[in-house]
């Protein structure tokens, strides 16, 4: 039989919120999707297979022409459009995650707890946007293959800290849409109008100057295309919009996704 | 039945009303629960037992009525009316891909229990549910009867006044039917903690409850002990009583989005293994 040892602890029963709560919650959710992450080997080495893909079939298929149309080396342009690929596609899906939290049943266990469910949205957010950045830093290993090499070493460790901000905006974003989905059954809509066109409209494959009108406007609305641009100024000094600009605009779309994913995640009933 | 607010009551509902647009899932119902009390909450499919379960447990609000429990009320004051009860869900609530010990873990912090307590308490809970053995072990590899004693010890954990168990021992064989029932019984005796419970089992409610409230069409039928109900009906057994009071027709309830998920969880599940 347990022995009580309420006595120890003050906050036995209903207990006095503790200032620490939303910062242990944070730190959980957190923990939670790393371990999760670590344990599913299939799922890292599966998250791998389209960027190289990609890197492989583009870079070695184009990379001739490419050059031929005097843009230089295909894989210094590519790399840091496939590492954008790899955290888009790792961070949406963390996010969505929560579908299946529900489905299985897991996201009543922290509904019902005395945390606010902005720690638990943030804390589940951050581990994701974690999750996603390792991923882009493997893809960044990955493309050294090949013959990638960023132009200024020192600047390497800021480009991590733009992946993750850039994670953090599309972690942000599936926890967005999967707050309004019920069940999984608008994956594919996801996939195809949401996921595809932010990935190919950003600018991730092919330069995005010398595109007609109505298509350049529509890559400026993609924040993905700011992150290509900030991975592509820091590490191969190919800028086009500036470094500036695309920390103003990925820091204000994350904030903004970041409110938003908070509120359509405490309207979520289970 | 006394509906007064007393310190002997852990739970006082009062005139507590829940509508979804034009339908009135639960209508006017007033009950109590008193401190250290086995309290079994019955009734047929889409009766409003879920939904008053949820609104007792702060994941729906209601449209009208108070719902007191620990002293606290569940609208004004959810977090404190959080911290006083554990749950174990119809359905499973574990993290597949965290051990035993790491999902009792990631409870402890939710419910900001003191690190030098979970040390003591979950290896005390665990044993007590016979899975300290197994305190390493992924959940995804834990059977239907080993997830449900992994979820009462971890309702237990943080110290709760009140645990509610819905339908917990469906699908469970009677072997570890009984294993759990004499669990909770003890727990009940020993730490005093109030349970309440959902089943479609009536002969479990028979055995186990020491009060029983009935609800069918948002509201409550009848209440009292098994013996009482069993003589206002005249009938030999609480099954008889229970019918008796709700009838015999089978009630049909639309499948959600919620109920589909639910559907195809199982059947992955089911398809894993």
């Amino acid at each position: 039989m347990p022995k009580t040892v309420c006595a120890k602890w003050a906050g036995c029963g209903a207990a006095a919120k503790n200032k620490n709560t939303d910062m242990k919650t944070v730190y959980i959710m957190w923990l939670r999707q790393i371990k999760r992450y670590l344990r599913s080997r299939s799922r890292i080495v599966g998250a791998l297979g389209q960027p190289i893909l990609f890197l492989v079939a583009l870079g070695y298929g184009l990379g001739a022409t490419f050059q031929k149309a005097g843009e230089g080396n295909y894989f210094t342009f590519l790399g840091p459009g496939i590492i954008g690929m790899s955290i888009i596609f790792t961070a949406i899906f963390s996010g969505i995650e929560i579908i299946w939290d529900r489905q299985f049943g897991f996201l009543k266990e922290t509904l019902v707890a005395p945390v606010s469910r902005f720690s638990i949205m943030m804390g589940r957010t951050l581990g994701g946007a974690t999750v996603a950045t390792i991923q882009g830093i493997i893809v960044f290993l990955i493309v050294l293959i090949p013959g990638f090499r960023p132009f200024n070493w020192a600047l390497v460790p800021v480009a991590i800290l733009f992946m993750l901000l850039v994670a953090l905006l599309f972690t942000a974003l599936g926890t967005m849409i999967a707050s309004l989905l019920e069940d999984m059954q608008g994956f594919q809509l996801i996939m195809n109008f949401i996921v595809m066109p932010l990935f190919f409209l950003s600018g991730a494959l092919f330069p995005l100057e010398g595109l007609p009108a109505a298509l350049s406007a529509i890559t400026k609305f993609d924040p993905l295309t700011y992150g290509i641009d900030a991975f592509r100024t820091l590490l191969v000094n190919l800028p086009v919009i500036g470094i500036g600009p695309d920390l103003a605009v990925l820091a204000t779309v994350t904030a903004v996704f970041l409110i938003l994913g908070s509120y359509f995640f405490s309207k979520i009933q289970v | 039945m006394t509906h007064d607010a007393t310190a002997e009551n852990i739970i006082s509902v009062t005139g507590l009303v829940k509508k979804f647009g034009d339908f009135t899932a639960v209508d006017d119902i007033s009950f109590s629960v008193k401190k250290g009390e086995i309290f079994a909450f019955l009734g047929p499919n889409g009766a409003g037992k879920s939904t008053t379960i949820k609104m007792l447990t702060t994941l729906l609000a209601p449209t009208a009525g108070t719902i007191t429990m620990n002293g606290h009320s569940t609208t004004a004051e959810p977090d404190a009316v959080r911290r006083s009860f554990g749950i174990v869900f119809q359905d499973p609530s574990l993290d597949d891909e965290l051990t035993a010990y790491e999902n009792m873990e990631f409870h402890g912090y939710l419910y900001d229990v003191p690190a030098d307590v979970m040390k003591e308490r979950i290896p005390e809970l665990l044993r007590f549910v016979e899975l300290w053995d197994r305190r390493g072990s992924l959940v995804k590899e834990f059977s239907g009867g080993m997830r449900r004693r992994l979820e009462i010890a971890r309702g237990l954990l943080h110290h709760p006044k009140v645990i509610f168990l819905d339908e917990p021992t469906l699908g469970l064989d009677p072997q570890t039917r009984n294993h759990m029932w004499s669990y909770l019984q003890n727990l009940n005796k020993t730490e005093g903690i109030t349970v309440f419970f959902t089943t479609h089992y009536m002969e479990e409610a028979e055995r186990i409850a020491e009060r029983i409230a009935i609800i069918d069409h948002g509201k409550i039928i009848a209440s009292g002990t098994s013996d009482d109900l069993k003589k206002q009906t005249n009938k030999p057994s609480l099954e008889d009583a229970f019918l008796e009071l709700t009838g015999k027709v089978i009630r049909e309830e639309e499948s959600n989005a919620q109920d589909r998920m639910r559907q195809m969880g199982r059947m992955w599940r089911g398809g894993k293994k």
